[in-house]
């Protein structure tokens, strides 16, 4: 190759010498060498912290009371849509902006509907109780927000995915759906209410 | 192919000394040209979508169908056109080599437009209101599938001559020893490229069968892990990519090479070998998976490809540190940045583009892809905000950099707008910060991605929260950034179409680059003997680069911090499980 240098802005490679090299040109032929202190001291540095980084996934299973649900089932959308329909005539306690508010015990498994545009029923939780929410869609995907805790999980249909949630404060809990539903997708809410 | 033997001679370059095929160059320009008009398109809609956010009348069936648009025009067609453009100019003009084929590098630029324009128009007609993710069951009309596979495909037969031009250029043996970094770099881009379009391929071909009734369904989980084979993959070529031109940039800007070859190359390396595996962070509250998969998958086994971006986090200063010191630059630990080249938009764009992938765009991206504080963040406008930092400040400022040297050289047409150029990187760096700070801080409010209104003024059950507290005033910094970003980026298209129609025709484009852009033609190296010395005492004085050494361990004590404040604030949660 005649120059490169693309430094030299048009110039000519000094006379003599090898042509400058820079990111652009080959490498030397032989192009590995030693890692000077500082490179070498960063290489280690930085693997001890992806270390830390990938154990702290484990560590906070240990020791934190926020974790990932992983227990989930397969389902047939006309199933879910069946057994929540039943579950919600069971324990509907009332209704809301003509949404059934359904007031769940403790322990037992509650059924949260995702579809196009809303989530159903409305919860009346009892605070510092935990309880099993199935959540899944009979349509489309979506995402389950609660606010302002902002905890957020993907609803798909066809996968019945249990959430274990213990609400630690009371008050009223509004849920969005944050995946793209369709062109309601910025009506879609929902709610979740907690008392003592 | 078999035209090499009577092809005519290639031209020398008179600037960069390298020897010129004139198809590889018309076609690397043409890709160039069509990534330039497509960021001008993606750029007026940000302005729409974003003004919506201020009042500006838009239905929400449109701001939806911009959103769509937005996301396919940037993402795709704009970042991919410009990495085939990088890969052409590369693999031919760097290498003194032939391009290979070029009446079907031809073919499928055109096979890549009509892909684009059919895409388009399903998205502006309101057949594809599905998202640049296209999640099933959600449907859209099958010309939208074929558009985007038109295209997507199109970029894989460009990677297959791109490795076809590198092949044969080694085999004629137009470039001695091996392959010169930035090459090299794009190599790893064009490599993970190819697993991510087959996989990408893979999903979209299940949703444009189904469109046209041959299957009933795609199973949505089976969607998304495919989906996000591209969906993720297709960054990791922009990382990839934009690690190239960083080096590119200090080859360009400064003359400057890695301290360490090898460590560089073998970085590249890492991040082939693992960076697919990221592709679970899209899917880590998702129902189905277990916990080990999550993990092993979200930390690219044990971190590998972070860490591969930390060796380069401290390889790519490292080089500017080198070069300037070479020429006796600056001295103590500092000096050689504060005497850097600010004032050359592609050195500037360099340091920008850097820093902030590092410090934002990097680090919100490592929590994210934790698997327990990924529940606080998922589809919020952190999302969005993590994404805007990785691709738009990283890998477009990188790209609008070297394009200031790239469009004149391949248009053989001097720079026209200096002036506008050099502070061109500095108002779309800071527009950018704002819009992506704005949104990551709006996203840890619990704001949600792509809804039209946050008002929620129309929900049966109405939510109140997004219009009180701060969200408003996050919401309002995202359109001032965004506009001041648009803003930065009309200042590169009007540069860049300037010097495409009336830059004067030379054949020695940039040749006074350094009168053009300020002291950019440093003083010559200094004598040997005073090379090593950096003016630093003990243990730094022996340190190839101390002043990197310094700027990265401030980094990593930032990414400290982050990351147990990101816990405390999990901890603050609903017990959950
Ligand atoms: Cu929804």
């Amino acid at each position: 190759m005649s120059a490169a240098g693309v430094t030299e802005h048009g110039g000519s490679p000094p006379p003599g010498g090898e042509p400058p090299r820079s990111t652009l040109t080959p490498p030397p032929r032989v192009w590995w060498k030693r890692l000077g202190p500082d490179e070498r001291r960063w290489l280690i540095v930085a693997f001890v912290w992806c270390l830390v980084l990938f154990s702290g996934m484990y560590v906070w299973l240990g020791i934190g009371e926020q974790q990932t649900p992983i227990e989930s089932y397969r389902i047939t959308t006309s199933d879910f849509a069946a057994e929540a329909d039943t579950y919600i005539a069971d324990r509907q306690v009332g209704e809301q902006d003509g949404v059934p508010v359904v007031e769940p015990i403790p322990g037992e498994d509650v059924y949260l509907v995702a579809s196009q545009f809303q989530f159903r029923p409305i919860l009346r939780l009892q605070r510092d109780e935990t309880y099993r929410l199935l959540v899944s869609s009979t349509d489309v995907q979506h995402g389950l927000s609660l606010q302002p805790t902002n905890l957020n999980f993907q609803v798909l249909p066809g996968y019945l995915y249990v959430i274990r949630v213990t609400p630690d404060e009371t008050g009223e809990f509004p849920l969005v759906c944050n995946e793209f539903c369709g062109l309601g997708h910025h009506v879609m809410t929902g709610k979740i209410i907690v008392e003592d | 192919m078999a035209a090499t033997a009577n092809a005519p001679e290639l031209r020398t370059c008179a600037t960069t000394g390298f020897r010129v095929d004139e198809s590889g160059r018309r076609l690397a320009l043409a890709y160039a040209v069509a990534a330039v008009l497509m960021l001008a398109a993606g750029g007026v809609m940000a302005i729409f979508i974003a003004l919506q956010r201020q009042g500006l009348p838009i239905s929400d069936d449109w701001w939806y169908r911009l959103v769509a648009s937005h996301g396919a025009t940037m993402l795709l067609f704009w970042l991919l056109l410009f990495e085939v453009a990088a890969l052409y100019w590369g693999s031919t003009m760097l290498l003194n080599a032939r391009m290979r084929a070029p009446r079907v590098a031809w073919g499928v630029f055109g096979a890549m437009l009509l892909g684009i324009a059919l895409a388009q128009w399903a998205m502006f007609s309101g057949n594809a209101t599905v998202m640049f993710t296209a999640y099933p069951p959600l449907t859209a009309h099958p010309l939208y599938y074929l558009g985007i596979l038109l295209f997507a495909g199109g970029v894989l037969v460009a990677i297959c001559l791109f490795f076809a031009n590198v092949v044969m250029a080694r085999r004629e043996r137009t470039y001695e020893g091996s392959l010169p970094l930035v090459v090299y770099g794009f190599a790893a881009a064009a490599i993970i490229g190819v697993y991510s379009l087959l996989t990408g391929a893979a999903a979209y071909l299940l949703l444009f069968l189904q469109s046209v009734g041959v299957l009933t369904e795609v199973d949505p989980a089976l969607y998304r892990i495919l989906f996000w084979g591209i969906g993720h993959g297709a960054q990791q070529v922009n990382l990839a990519a934009m690690v190239a031109v960083w080096y590119a940039l200090i080859g360009l800007t400064l003359g400057g090479r890695p301290v360490n070859e090898g460590l560089s190359r073998f970085a590249f390396v890492l991040l082939i070998a693992f960076i697919h595996l990221g592709a679970v962070h899209h899917l880590m509250v998702d129902p189905g998976l277990g916990t080990s998969h999550r993990i092993m998958n979200t930390s690219y086994l044990l971190y590998l490809a972070v860490l591969a971006s930390l060796i380069h986090a401290f390889s790519v200063p490292a080089g500017i540190e080198a070069a300037q010191r070479e020429r006796g630059i600056g001295k103590g630990l500092f000096g050689w940045l504060v005497r850097a080249p600010w004032r050359e938009p592609g050195f500037s764009s360099l340091v920008l583009s850097v820093v902030y992938f590092g410090f934002v765009a990097g680090v919100s991206g490592v929590l994210m892809g934790t698997m327990q504080l990924n529940m606080l963040i998922h589809n919020t406008l952190f999302v969005v905000g993590h994404f805007h930092a990785t691709v738009v400040s990283g890998t477009t400022l990188a790209f609008m950099g070297i394009s200031y040297y790239l469009l004149p050289l391949l248009a053989r047409r001097e720079l026209v707008g200096t002036r506008i150029a050099r502070w061109q990187p500095y108002v779309f760096a800071g527009g950018v910060a704002l819009l992506t700070l704005a949104m990551l801080a709006a996203g840890q409010m619990g704001v949600p991605r792509r809804v039209a209104d946050l008002g929620y003024a129309d929900a049966p059950v109405g939510v109140t929260q997004f219009g009180e507290g701060a969200v408003p005033l996050m919401m309002t910094l995202v359109s001032v950034g965004a506009i001041l970003a648009v803003v930065g980026g009309v200042m590169y298209v009007w540069v860049m179409v300037r010097t495409l129609l009336v830059g004067e025709r030379t054949d020695a484009p940039l040749a006074n680059l350094a009168l053009r852009f300020g002291p950019t033609a440093a003083p010559p190296p200094a004598p040997a003997s005073e090379l090593p010395h950096n003016g630093l005492k003990g243990r730094w004085a022996r340190f190839e680069a101390p002043g990197t050494y310094a700027m990265v361990l401030f980094f990593l004590a930032w990414f400290v911090v982050l990351y147990v404040v990101a816990h405390f604030n999990l901890a603050q949660s609903w017990p959950v499980g």
